[in-house]
């Protein structure tokens, strides 16, 4: 609608001022109490809505968040319905803080055993063919346990989901012409650890992205704007967040975080190195501790992923692991991505213990943790922990996490 | 062939072949990298030593710079029971995971102290200062004795006591659980 008159007061402030009456400002000078502070909601028929803004928001009754700690924060499992985590809730983990960079001067300079040595803009990375691909990204030191009140955001909430978008790193390793005699390459990132790891150039060639989209904007500071490396199904440290350099190589550079971090005492003393892959496991998200459910139906949900393949099947317990039926996935069920699962139960009231297990399409059954102990032996560090997790259901209808023991 | 015609394979193919022009072999974006660009960036070493700079350490000196730079976080002598504990030596029974009982390469010293350390200012130690704190760490850590210099040749001569234990991963999914 057009607005001549200046006479008159235009459309989209008087929608605007009674948008405001109703909800939270002035009238007559008189300060109206905050209807969401005072549980007070009016007929939202009788009086006219906020007016479009320029960003959206959540409901001011849904206030899911991340717990954040010095180092890292995690995404709120049990929130969520579905496999894309909002790019505000995708968990984050650093070794010294997220840096502010300027778009305008990034660079990536690839250099090492390649024919042409080169430094990209960011200007340059979006020239290239992109590609889209939904995938999980985990941290391989995901997995708490000690009490009973823990929710899956403190159990494993170091595992989101987006859709990332950016060039194949295969696509600029012909750019550069990467030696064919080149084995390793190191990634490195532009933040205060100048954080490294090295990654046998296989993958690099195979699957890997230099990223600068998240679920269809650029990327977030914390998931490594403006570029990050992303290597579907490769446990989240390798995952170089605001990459640099890639210094093309024959051999790895026996970096802090693949030798004193992300390595796992076995067996024997024995110390595993290179651990890639992340092993399929599974989490139900609900019911889940702080959550409260009736008897009767049910349906048990949650999710499962495998950094090795698609999830084949997820199977269910409701009574401690004696007897196990399938769940049903839901579509769509991608390649190295979280996997919704809905299981319908009917809860007779008596006390319960439930659980999930993922299984995928390599074979790959998600162990207990007595099957992880026997395997690494007690000793075993904290990374690549993806035991099955139960939650016991109480007759009053609480929900709490089991806890399971290391040794 | 069996199941699909012959003609209808050609017309997929050239239906393909519309649709998806040839990539090229390259595209031409981005920009030559000089030399000089690579060699400030470039701050890697790695464990055949490779990237390590001029001058030399040893462990009297270093001892100063830790305690004056470092100690606030990891303690006087590195020994402290701190969240990054740094010194305990190879059989001492310690639970921590220390430079000397758990790190395979003397390289990695260097490299991640100069990128990273110290923590509150990173990135401002001079390639001396680096030499000197990695002799007086690999000497806490019982590797060196305190008479070692530590320079681009000794350092990546060093065998650390926990590479023995190294194995590389052999998970490989399937029905196994390792
Ligand atoms: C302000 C506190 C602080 C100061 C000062 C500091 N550090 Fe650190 N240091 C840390 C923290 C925190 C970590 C762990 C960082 C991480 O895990 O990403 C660490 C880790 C390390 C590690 C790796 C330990 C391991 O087992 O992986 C080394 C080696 C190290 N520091 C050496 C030094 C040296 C040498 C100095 C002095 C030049 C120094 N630090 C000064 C806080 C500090």
């Amino acid at each position: 609608m057009e607005e001549k008159n200046d006479k008159k007061i235009p459309r989209r402030a008087m929608l605007k001022a009674a948008a405001l009456s109703a909800t939270t400002a002035l009238m007559g000078g008189v300060k109206v109490p905050d209807p969401v502070k005072t549980g007070v909601i009016p007929d939202p028929t009788k009086v006219q809505g906020a007016v479009p803004g320029k960003l959206g928001t959540r409901s001011p009754f849904e206030q899911p968040i991340k717990k954040a700690s010095e180092i890292s924060g995690r995404t709120p499992l049990q929130d969520l319905y579905g496999i894309i985590t909002p790019s505000d809730l995708h968990f984050e983990r650093s070794h010294a803080g997220v840096p502010l960079i300027d778009p305008q001067k990034y660079e990536l300079l690839i250099h090492g055993m390649v024919e042409r040595p080169t430094v990209f803009t960011l200007k340059d990375l979006k020239r290239f063919p992109a590609l889209s691909r939904i995938a999980f990204i985990e941290c391989s030191g995901n997995f708490r346990t000690g009490k009973e009140t823990m929710t899956p955001q403190e159990i494993c909430g170091l595992t989101s989901q987006s859709e990332w978008t950016g060039v194949m790193l295969s696509t600029l390793f012909r750019e550069v012409g990467a030696s064919p005699k080149a084995t390793w390459f190191l990634a490195e990132g532009s933040d205060a650890a100048v954080m490294t790891r090295s990654i046998p150039m296989e993958k690099g060639w195979k699957d890997a992205m230099i990223a600068y989209a998240q679920n269809g904007e650029a990327i977030r500071p914390e998931q490594g704007y403006p570029a990050r490396l992303f290597l579907p199904g490769w446990e989240g440290n390798m995952n170089i967040k605001w990459i640099r350099r890639i210094e093309v190589s024959d051999q790895p550079f026996m970096t802090r975080e693949e030798t004193s971090k992300y390595t796992e005492t076995i067996k024997d003393h024995k110390i595993r190195q290179f651990s890639f892959d992340m092993d399929a496991r599974s989490i139900i998200t609900y019911p889940s501790y702080p959550q409260e459910v009736e008897k009767g139906w049910i349906e048990i949900r949650g999710i499962a992923w495998s950094g090795r393949g698609k999830i084949d099947r997820v199977e269910i317990s409701t009574d401690g692991g004696k007897h196990w039926n399938n769940a049903v996935l839901q579509e769509p069920v991608l390649d190295k991505a979280h996997t919704f699962f809905r299981y319908l139960w009917r809860w007779d009231g008596n006390p319960a213990e439930i659980m999930s297990r993922a299984v995928d399409d390599t074979g790959y059954r998600q162990p207990f943790m007595k099957q992880l102990i026997d395997a690494r032996g007690s000793d075993m560090g904290g990374y690549h922990l993806n035991p099955v997790t139960a939650w016991l259901i109480e007759r009053d209808g609480k929900v709490l996490f089991k806890p399971e023991k290391r040794k | 062939m069996k199941g699909i015609s012959s003609r209808a394979l050609v017309w997929g193919l050239l239906l393909y072949a519309c649709h998806t022009p040839d990539t090229p072999a390259r595209f031409g974006f981005g920009r030559p990298a000089s030399q000089a660009e690579i060699d400030s960036q470039n701050i890697s070493i790695r464990p055949d030593g490779a990237g390590l700079p001029a001058g030399s350490g040893n462990f009297a000196a270093g001892r100063s710079i830790f305690q004056a730079k470092c100690a606030s976080c990891h303690g006087p002598t590195g020994a402290e029971p701190t969240p990054n504990r740094l010194v305990a030596a190879f059989g001492d029974t310690v639970k921590a995971k220390t430079i000397g009982n758990y790190w395979p390469y003397a390289t990695t010293i260097f490299d991640y102290i100069r990128r990273a350390m110290p923590f509150n200012a990173p990135g401002s130690l001079t390639n001396e200062e680096v030499y000197h704190l990695t002799a007086f760490l690999l000497c806490s850590n019982k590797i060196i004795d305190s008479t070692t210099v530590i320079d681009a040749r000794s350092l990546p001569r060093i065998v650390m006591p926990a590479k023995q234990y190294y194995v590389n991963d052999d998970r490989k999914g399937g029905n196994e659980v390792k």
